[in-house]
C-alpha cells in the first residue's frame, strides 16, 4: 500500500469525539433500558394515566440492561455519569466542528449535493457505494443523516431528559412544556433513543458493506485507503 | 511487505475492537460492585446539584395546576399501611392521639397535635408528583408550611438539615422510614406538611396523618408517617448515613433529577 494511495480523512479530534461518544450512547442506552424497566410504560400528557398508556410492556431483558438485574438506583448512576460526558464530549465537538470549518466543508450539503438525493438513494439501495476520489467527501444521504442526528436527535434527547428534572422544571416551566408535558418528555427521550439505535444500525451496517476494514482503520488512525493514486 | 503490514494491522484493529467490547460488555456488570467506581459514578450527583442550583436556583416555584388536571388514579409509592402496632391504634382513633415531636438543634422542643398544625399558616397546591421509576400524578395537598413550624422552634444556627422519622417499617428487622432534606428546602414555600390531599383527609395510603410536599423533588424525598422531626448539623446518625432510607439503599440524596 503506498501512502499516496491513502487520505487523511478524520483529524484526531473527531476520532476522539467519536469514540467517547460511541461509549457514551451504548452506556446510555443500556442504562436507559434498566431505568425505564422500572415502569415499563409510557404516556402523553404532564401526568400518567395508568389505565390509558401508550405503550406499555413487561420489560426489557436483561441482557440488553446496565446492570444487568433489576437495580434501579446503579442504572441511574451509571446513566447520570455518562449523560454529563455525552454532553461534555457533544459540546467539545460541536465547538470544534465550528471553529475548524468541519461542518460548513464536510457535512453542509451543497444545492448540487441535494439534487443528487434521488441518485443516492438508488445507489444506496443497491449497496453501490462512492469509489476512488469521491469516497474522500461524505455522500449526501451521510451528509443529512449526521447532521439530522447532531442537530436534532441529540439536542432533542438531552432536552427531553432534562424536561424529566422536576427541579429544572420549577425553573424553567417552558423545557416540560415545549414536550407536552412530562410524560410527553419522557415518552420522546425514548423515541429518540430508539432512533438513535436505528441510526446505529444503519451506520453500521454502511461500515459493513462499504469496507469495513478501511472504514475501521480511518476512525482509529485518520488514514482511508481510497484504493487509486491522488495527486 | 504492504499486505502483510495491512493484514497485521487488520489483525490488530480487529482485536481491539472485540477486546474493547469484551472488556466493556463483561466488565460493566462487576463495575456496579466495585465501590472506587460507584464513588467515581456518584460524582456526577454533586455535578449534577451545582448546575442545577445555579441555573434553576433555590427560590423557583414547582409549577401548580387546576382541579381539571387532577389524576384519576394517584399511585400509591413505598407503604401503602404500616403495621406498626402503635400505629394502627394512632390510626383507629382517626390520629386524635397523634403528636408531632419537633426536636434537635432548636430553641425550643414541642410537640403538635393535628389540630395545632392545623392552625399553623397553611398553603393548597395541586402539583405533579414524580416517582424516581418515572411515572408522574397530579394531585391536590394542603398543609401546614414547613417554614412557619420551623420558626416557631427557632432553629440554632448551626442546624442545617430537617430529618424526619416515620411509622413505616421498611424491612423485617422493623427499621423505618427516614429522610432528610436541607434547610433551603425546608422553607421553600411550596413545602408543606400535608394533613389534606384532594380535599380530603390524607388517606393512610398516601401517609396519614403527615406527609412531606417537597414538590421540586422525586416522590422517595417525601416521607409519609411522619411521627419526629429533628433539627440538626448533619444526618451522618441517621440509617446509614446517606440521609434517607433509599438514599441507604444507593439512591442521590439530591433528588431533583
Amino acid at each position: 500500500m503506498t501512502d499516496n494511495r491513502c487520505i487523511y480523512r478524520h483529524r484526531l479530534w473527531v476520532r476522539i469525539t467519536h469514540w467517547t461518544n460511541m461509549i457514551c450512547m451504548t452506556v446510555l442506552l443500556m442504562s436507559g433500558l434498566q431505568i425505564f424497566n422500572a415502569h415499563p410504560a409510557l404516556y402523553w400528557g404532564d401526568a400518567s394515566r395508568f389505565d390509558d398508556p401508550l405503550l406499555a410492556i413487561a420489560a426489557f431483558p436483561a441482557w440488553a440492561t446496565l446492570p444487568g438485574s433489576q437495580w434501579l438506583a446503579m442504572g441511574r448512576r451509571w446513566h447520570f455519569f455518562f449523560a454529563w460526558l455525552f454532553v461534555a464530549n457533544g459540546a467539545a465537538y460541536a465547538l470544534l466542528g465550528v471553529l475548524s470549518g468541519h461542518f460548513r466543508r464536510d457535512l453542509v450539503p451543497s444545492l448540487s449535493d441535494l439534487r443528487q438525493i434521488g441518485q443516492s438513494v438508488r445507489h444506496h439501495l443497491r449497496l453501490r457505494f462512492p469509489q476512488g476520489r469521491d469516497a474522500r467527501r461524505y455522500n449526501v444521504l451521510q451528509k443529512l443523516a449526521y447532521l439530522g442526528v447532531l442537530c436534532v436527535l441529540c439536542p432533542l434527547i438531552v432536552l427531553a431528559g432534562l424536561a424529566m428534572s422536576p427541579q429544572l422544571d420549577a425553573g424553567y416551566p417552558w423545557l416540560v412544556w415545549i414536550f407536552g408535558g412530562r410524560q410527553s418528555a419522557r415518552t420522546i427521550h425514548f423515541v429518540c433513543a430508539f432512533s438513535l439505535l436505528a441510526f446505529v444500525a444503519v451506520h453500521l451496517l454502511m461500515v459493513l458493506v462499504s469496507g469495513v476494514w478501511n472504514n475501521i482503520r480511518s476512525m482509529v488512525t485518520g488514514w482511508y485507503d481510497v484504493g487509486e493514486e491522488h495527486g | 511487505m504492504a499486505d502483510l503490514n495491512q493484514l497485521g494491522r487488520r489483525r490488530f484493529l480487529g482485536r481491539a475492537a472485540g477486546g474493547l467490547g469484551g472488556v466493556l460488555l463483561g466488565s460493566c456488570g462487576r463495575l456496579s460492585e466495585n465501590l472506587e467506581f460507584t464513588e467515581l459514578l456518584k460524582s456526577a450527583d454533586a455535578v449534577t446539584r451545582f448546575a442545577q442550583r445555579i441555573v434553576a436556583g433555590p427560590a423557583a416555584l414547582a409549577r401548580e395546576y387546576t382541579d381539571a388536571d387532577l389524576s384519576s388514579e394517584f399511585r400509591v409509592n413505598g407503604t401503602t399501611e404500616p403495621s406498626d402496632p402503635d400505629y394502627q391504634r394512632l390510626a383507629q382513633n382517626e390520629f386524635a392521639d397523634w403528636r408531632l415531636e419537633v426536636g434537635g438543634l432548636v430553641e425550643l422542643r414541642r410537640s403538635f397535635s393535628l389540630v395545632e398544625l392545623k392552625e399553623l399558616p397553611s398553603r393548597t397546591q395541586i402539583t405533579r408528583h414524580d416517582c424516581v421509576e418515572g411515572w408522574s400524578c397530579i394531585g391536590k395537598w394542603k398543609g401546614a408550611r414547613l417554614g412557619a413550624l420551623l420558626e416557631l422552634v427557632r432553629p440554632h444556627p448551626e442546624a442545617r438539615y430537617v430529618l424526619f422519622y416515620c411509622a413505616d417499617a421498611m424491612n423485617l428487622a422493623g427499621d423505618k422510614y427516614y429522610e432528610s432534606i436541607d434547610l433551603d428546602g425546608a422553607y421553600h414555600p411550596q413545602t408543606i406538611l400535608a394533613y389534606e390531599m384532594n380535599d380530603r383527609a390524607l388517606p393512610v395510603a398516601h401517609g396519614a396523618p403527615l406527609r412531606l410536599r417537597d414538590e421540586r423533588q422525586l416522590g422517595y424525598k417525601m416521607a409519609k408517617y411522619i411521627m419526629r422531626i429533628e433539627l440538626a448539623a448533619d444526618f451522618g446518625h441517621i440509617g446509614d448515613g446517606n440521609g434517607g432510607y433509599w438514599e441507604d439503599q444507593g439512591y442521590e440524596w439530591w433528588a431533583g433529577i
